[in-house]
């Protein structure tokens, strides 16, 4: 009996709280059926944040891969000092708010800082501009790509790379043949994880852009415009593309998850 | 012959530190030009004016009431996360029903989902043309809700590997021994849980204290109601005062930190127990 009421009380909680909500804004999407939600989303307006989105994600997943694999091998593989604070402030994106990450990077990359100052006089301007928005982006995803693939190289070991270095191969052919393919399902649920983050950043976005609409607002800040504009149509076709784009990312991960399948072969 | 000896195991290592201070250079610029300076300025510039002024912008009335909302929000929400979130990682473990994997799948949504799009599926069950004739728009009661849409996953996924990890045996002698199921539970396999339950409180707390976008549409954001610190921020940002937003930043950077270190207590503390 105690066990029914706990299933109930479970499955009722995650049901009013994320399933039904969800649901509902999908059903009033496409309560017209699927001519509105392509119209609305294929206004000028409305392509143009799907472009600036892939733009700043597409440059924020590319960055945090490379710094992520680079930094997963130095923490796993290799000794040096200072090495225990790099992993702690690896982790410290994911403990401030997104708001404090744009207010961050305005401080220092802002026109009337001293370094966004040096830059701009260089003709890069990158506070209410794509460079900006790829550095809030990279800030909140960065933990995500390290820490896929730290537990998974943990878990493999160093020997087949020792031997591979023993019989003559070069670093970058040792880790083409063989850490590469064993860290690949970590490394492919880390983008994943890393891209479902930068497509749907919202506020730290949101302080650097401006929000300037047809110049650098994304997708998140296309639907927020749009719903303070009323114009309620367009926010959901929005909210229900990006949705659809975490659902999928769910079952990626899902796919992907290193826990079950830690192979290598 | 020594000599010989000396070479072969020198020389991989001075190649490994060639290439580690490399790998190393690279790594340590990113982080300080996307994450380390940026945060040091944060902090920096909420000092600049002095002390007095930092107190005074944290203790403006619509500043202090954003930050006693937040910390008593989130402190609310992380309590029915301890709670709730027990409740359902017990459900995934030890239950059997249809449907368990896909309820499974679904604790992670909150961290796939947008926060802003968090923000406005909830205003549409809950707002003001709610189906269920709900209406927690422009309320605290909206700021909380949000707030816990959020956080769901988090103590769920810190309970549930150690309770999958728990063995059964434990249970069955306290029951042998003639022990009832709650009996079983506080004594048995709640003293299990409870740093993996604290820890996963912690994060959710953390996370709550910083959270934006999910609070920005259900909320109305209004002054000394609604409005939590990370729009308190935003709006003093806009409103080009940098060094007060810089100063209710540090304090939310701060209070985050004093929770992430409490929780690296926590952890040693289990895992002494454990």
């Amino acid at each position: 009996m105690a066990k029914h009421a706990l299933r109930l009380v479970a499955v009722a909680y995650v049901l009013f709280l994320l399933v039904l909500p969800v649901i509902l804004i999908i059903w009033r999407t496409f309560g017209d059926g699927l001519a509105p939600f392509v119209e609305a989303l294929t206004s000028p307006s409305a392509l143009h944040a799907f472009k600036v989105t892939l733009t700043v994600a597409g440059w924020a997943v590319v960055a945090n891969t490379v710094f992520g694999v680079v930094t997963a091998i130095l923490l796993v593989r290799h000794q040096f000092p200072g090495k225990q604070l790099l992993g702690a402030f690896i982790d410290l994106p994911m403990a401030v708010s997104p708001v404090v990450v744009g207010l961050a990077l305005i401080l220092v990359y802002g026109r009337f800082a001293p370094f966004g100052g040096l830059l701009e006089s260089w003709g890069i301007q990158v506070i209410f501009s794509t460079p900006g928005m790829v550095l809030a982006t990279v800030f909140v995803a960065l933990p995500l790509v390290v820490r896929a693939i730290v537990p998974v190289l943990e878990e493999l070991g160093d020997e087949q790379e020792q031997a591979a270095h023993t019989l003559g191969a070069s670093r970058l052919q040792t880790f083409v043949r063989i850490t590469l393919p064993g860290i690949r399902w970590a490394l492919g649920y880390g983008i994943v994880l890393c891209l479902a983050r930068s497509l749907g950043e919202y506020g730290a976005v949101a302080v650097v852009s401006g929000r300037l609409v047809d110049q650098t607002q994304t997708l998140t800040l296309f639907v927020e415009e749009r719903f303070q504009n009323f114009d309620q149509p367009a926010a959901f076709a929005a909210a229900t593309a990006l949705a659809l784009i975490a659902v999928v990312t769910l079952l990626l991960t899902k796919l992907l998850r290193p826990k079950d399948r830690i192979d290598g072969n | 012959m020594t000599r010989e000896v000396t070479a072969i195991t020198v020389r991989p290592a001075r190649r490994l530190a060639g290439g580690t201070a490399a790998g190393l250079g690279v790594a340590v610029i990113y982080l300080s030009l996307i994450v380390l300076i940026p945060l040091a300025a944060v902090v920096w510039r909420s000092a600049d004016q002095g002390p007095g002024y930092f107190w005074r912008s944290v203790t403006t009335p619509d500043a202090w009431a954003a930050l006693t909302l937040t910390i008593g929000a989130s402190a609310l929400v992380a309590l029915i996360n301890l709670v709730m979130g027990t409740a359902i990682a017990w459900v995934l473990v030890r239950d059997r029903f249809p449907g368990r994997r896909v309820l499974d799948t679904i604790i992670d949504l909150p961290f796939a989902l947008p926060t802003i799009v968090a923000g406005l599926v909830l205003l549409a069950l809950y707002g003001p043309q709610s189906p269920l004739g709900i209406n927690l728009a422009y309320s605290r009661a909206g700021v909380v809700l949000a707030l816990m849409f959020v956080t769901l996953p988090f103590v769920v996924r810190t309970v549930q590997p150690v309770l999958l990890e728990l063995d059964t045996e434990m249970e069955q002698a306290a029951a042998s021994l003639g022990a009832g199921p709650f009996q079983t539970f506080r004594r048995v396999i709640l003293p299990n849980l409870v740093p993996a339950m604290l820890s996963g409180t912690a994060l959710a707390f953390t996370r709550a204290i910083s959270e934006f976008g999910s609070t920005v549409l259900i909320s109305g954001n209004l002054p000394f109601k609604t409005q939590v610190a990370a729009v308190n921020i935003f709006s003093q940002i806009e409103g080009d005062n940098t060094t007060g937003a810089a100063a209710i930043s540090t304090v939310l950077l701060v209070v985050a930190l004093v929770a992430l270190v409490s929780l690296d207590v926590l952890q040693r503390w289990g895992r002494r127990r454990g």
